[in-house]
């Protein structure tokens, strides 16, 4: 008999040196591996935190509110082409005009090609035809600005005294309503797509089932997922806010917490969403249609580019219920004008509602395998 | 002994229509390495799955080191390492830190350097997953499996798509896993892997158990244990009981215009078969013998050949 001889084969399994794991180091470790992913996937950093920023950039830029609005006039040159041109040159408005004598056939083209507003043909000393667009509205305007420069320069006086008061403040500006859209934007994009494509990728590559195999909890898994998220939602914030206000100048009155906390809530409602659109979706070919099914309304709706105020007053209740209106209307509030989170609450609470709702239908209908 | 993995009746239906499993009964000792042996569809998948705890069976029971999965899900994962039959790790995540993450949801996980070290992939153990060769990969995903220090092992085909090399060295692995103690159940549709790994195996075909014992059981079963294997000239076919009656052939088998005998004694039966294929005035095209492999078996129960279908 050798059976005294044998280990038991419990017992040459134990390994030598001992590890216990805490209970977080599951959670701390999935969090680990998804933002190391996230860092080495190029494409993540360019869409997520390089895209907003050149998007900003050149519709800020498209946009911008040029410092003289000028008009350019082209003046049909004949006899009297040198004595309008010494006129305007000499009226009030002489800053906001741009004007240059040039032949009729180039004045009428660059009319129609939208390189002039206006074109001015003496006819006589005292008579000028004026040629204008009446469809562009800055035709329109310099058709105005540009009479209005002649009459007075020619003698004219105005019957009433007035007195203007001009405003362009930062916070008034379009680049000002433009970055907190595409924050909310972005924090809807990268929400969708990095829980809802990479959960389903996941799925695909059996890396979910093979997850479920350990002794791994399913709780710690989702919650390094939506932690992952928040994180991003930090850097995407902060960045955003940093660029506006160093590259536009722009003013941020509400507080950095504020907009945080904001932008937690909207990270998170788009984090449930982006769950609920990779509950069951087998193939990423399907999750990225049913993805750009859900965003669709909101890029067209929710006020990212231009106030949804022209939309008709019977879709505007559907339009304030999306989470993305939601989140920009909060974003700028706070962001534009100081407004307190109390007087957000209504706004914060659509993005918890999306958020819980579509978290808990996720929950039930979830597949790991 | 108690056995380590065992079902009994295990019934699994497909939206009530296809019936992958229909009425298993496994029992598998401890410190076993136990094969399940099949063709594609045979239903290993769904079997291996419903003992891993990940699919839900139609009807049946499962008991794993005494447990169930109902009473003790949590306690079981601690105590099995899986392998599936296709896992993409993630790609832009290191060797190294793949094992960490999954030693990270084991209560007592075996240290990493052990198990890359064990597993020949310390040299690699700072590329990204995705820089690695087929047999690397593979040899990681058994890494995960082993990497709680499980004492039940359960691999899903895991040398399927290999070069020779790799496959021989994932054997290694998996005996050396066997001889500290763990129970190995393993699938596969390769014969040899299954005769050089195997203490026990089960054939299976439509979801049900056709044979069971020791790879050298299951040949003996066969009669002979030579395989005498000829064609003849010309599309000159012979009913089976022609070759019959020749001297100690236990069982004819017409594959495709090749005859197959399994023989106890060739020196006897090969000179008859000669005179035989004489008298009937053929030609051998080809003649051949050999000795009878876990392919036979299988051929035999099921009259298909393992790969087919």
């Amino acid at each position: 008999m050798t059976v005294a001889q044998q280990t038991p084969p419990s017992q040459q399994l134990q390994p030598q040196s001992k590890r216990r794991n805490g209970r977080w180091a599951g959670f701390l470790h999935l969090l680990g591996a998804r933002m190391k992913e996230l860092a080495r996937e190029k494409e993540v950093a360019f869409w997520v935190f390089v895209f907003p920023l050149l998007l900003a950039l050149g519709l800020g830029f498209a946009f911008r509110n040029k410092p003289a609005d000028r008009t350019s006039i082209a003046i049909v040159a004949g006899a009297n082409a040198q004595n309008i041109l010494s006129l305007l040159q000499n009226s009030p408005q002489k800053a906001a005009i741009r004007a240059e004598i040039v032949e009729r056939s180039r004045a009428s083209s660059g009319l129609r090609l939208g390189k002039y507003d206006l074109v001015v043909e003496p006819l006589s000393t005292n008579k000028v035809q004026y040629d204008y667009d009446p469809a562009r509205p800055e035709s329109v305007l310099s058709h105005t600005e540009v009479n209005d420069a002649l009459q007075s320069a020619a003698g004219r006086t105005d019957v009433v005294a007035t007195t203007s008061v001009s405003s362009s403040e930062p916070g008034s500006r379009y680049i000002d309503f433009l970055i907190p859209g595409l924050l909310g934007m972005n924090l809807m994009n990268s929400g969708m797509w990095g829980i809802g494509f990479a959960l389903v990728d996941m799925r695909q590559r059996k890396l979910l089932k093979r997850f479920v195999a350990t002794p791994m909890r399913r709780g710690d898994f989702l919650l390094a997922l939506a932690s992952s998220r928040l994180i991003m939602m930090v850097i995407e914030v902060g960045l955003l806010l940093t660029f506006g206000i160093l590259a536009f100048h722009m003013r941020v009155l509400g507080s950095l917490w504020s907009i945080l906390l904001i932008g937690a809530l909207g990270a998170t409602a788009f984090g449930g969403l982006g769950l609920l659109t990779a509950s069951r979706a087998q193939k990423i070919e399907s999750v990225s249609g049913l993805i750009n099914l859900v965003m669709m309304p909101m890029w067209i709706f929710s006020g990212v580019f231009f106030s949804y105020e022209r939309f008709p007053a019977a879709v505007q209740p559907f339009i304030k219920a999306l989470p993305l209106t939601a989140l920009n209307d909060a974003l700028r509030a706070t962001i534009l004008e100081g407004s307190s989170l109390v007087s957000q609450s209504g706004r914060l609470l659509i993005l918890v509602l999306w958020g819980g709702i579509s978290f808990v239908l996720a929950l039930r209908w979830f597949r790991w395998t | 002994m108690s056995a380590a993995i065992e079902c009994r009746e295990l019934r699994k239906t497909y939206d009530g229509k296809v019936e992958a499993v229909r009425g298993l009964n496994l029992d598998i000792q401890a410190g076993e390495c136990f094969g399940l042996l099949g063709p594609n569809g045979a239903g290993k998948t769904t079997t291996i799955e419903i003992l891993e705890g990940l699919l839900e069976p139609t009807s049946g029971l499962v008991t794993i080191l005494d447990q169930t999965w109902k009473s003790h899900p949590r306690e079981l994962r601690e105590k099995i390492g899986i392998s599936l039959q296709e896992t993409r790790l993630s790609e832009k995540l290191t060797v190294r830190e793949t094992l960490e993450l999954f030693a990270s949801f084991y209560a007592e996980p075996r240290p990493t350097r052990e198990v890359l070290q064990a597993l020949q992939l310390e040299e690699k153990a700072d590329a990204w997953v995705g820089k690695l060769s087929g047999g690397q990969r593979q040899r990681l995903a058994v890494a995960t499996a082993l990497v709680g220090s499980p004492r039940v092992l359960f691999l899903d085909e895991p040398t399927t798509g290999l070069d020779p090399q790799s496959r021989r060295q994932l054997w290694d692995i998996i005996r050396s896993f066997q001889k500290n103690g763990g129970t190995v159940l393993l699938t596969t549709h390769y014969m040899d892997e299954a005769e050089r790994l195997c203490d026990r195996l089960a054939i299976v075909d439509h979801g049900q158990i056709i044979a069971q014992g020791s790879p050298a059981e299951l040949i003996a079963k066969l009669g002979g244990h030579h395989i005498v294997e000829f064609a003849l000239a010309g599309d000159s076919h012979r009913p089976a009981e022609t070759w019959q009656s020749l001297p100690g052939v236990d069982s004819v088998r017409n594959d495709d215009g090749l005859v197959c005998l399994s023989v106890r004694e060739p020196h006897r039966t090969i000179p008859a078969l000669l005179s035989k294929v004489e008298e009937q005035s053929a030609q051998l095209e080809h003649l051949n013998t050999r000795q009878a492999s876990l392919e036979d078996v299988f051929v035999n129960l099921t009259g298909r050949h393992l790969r087919e279908n």
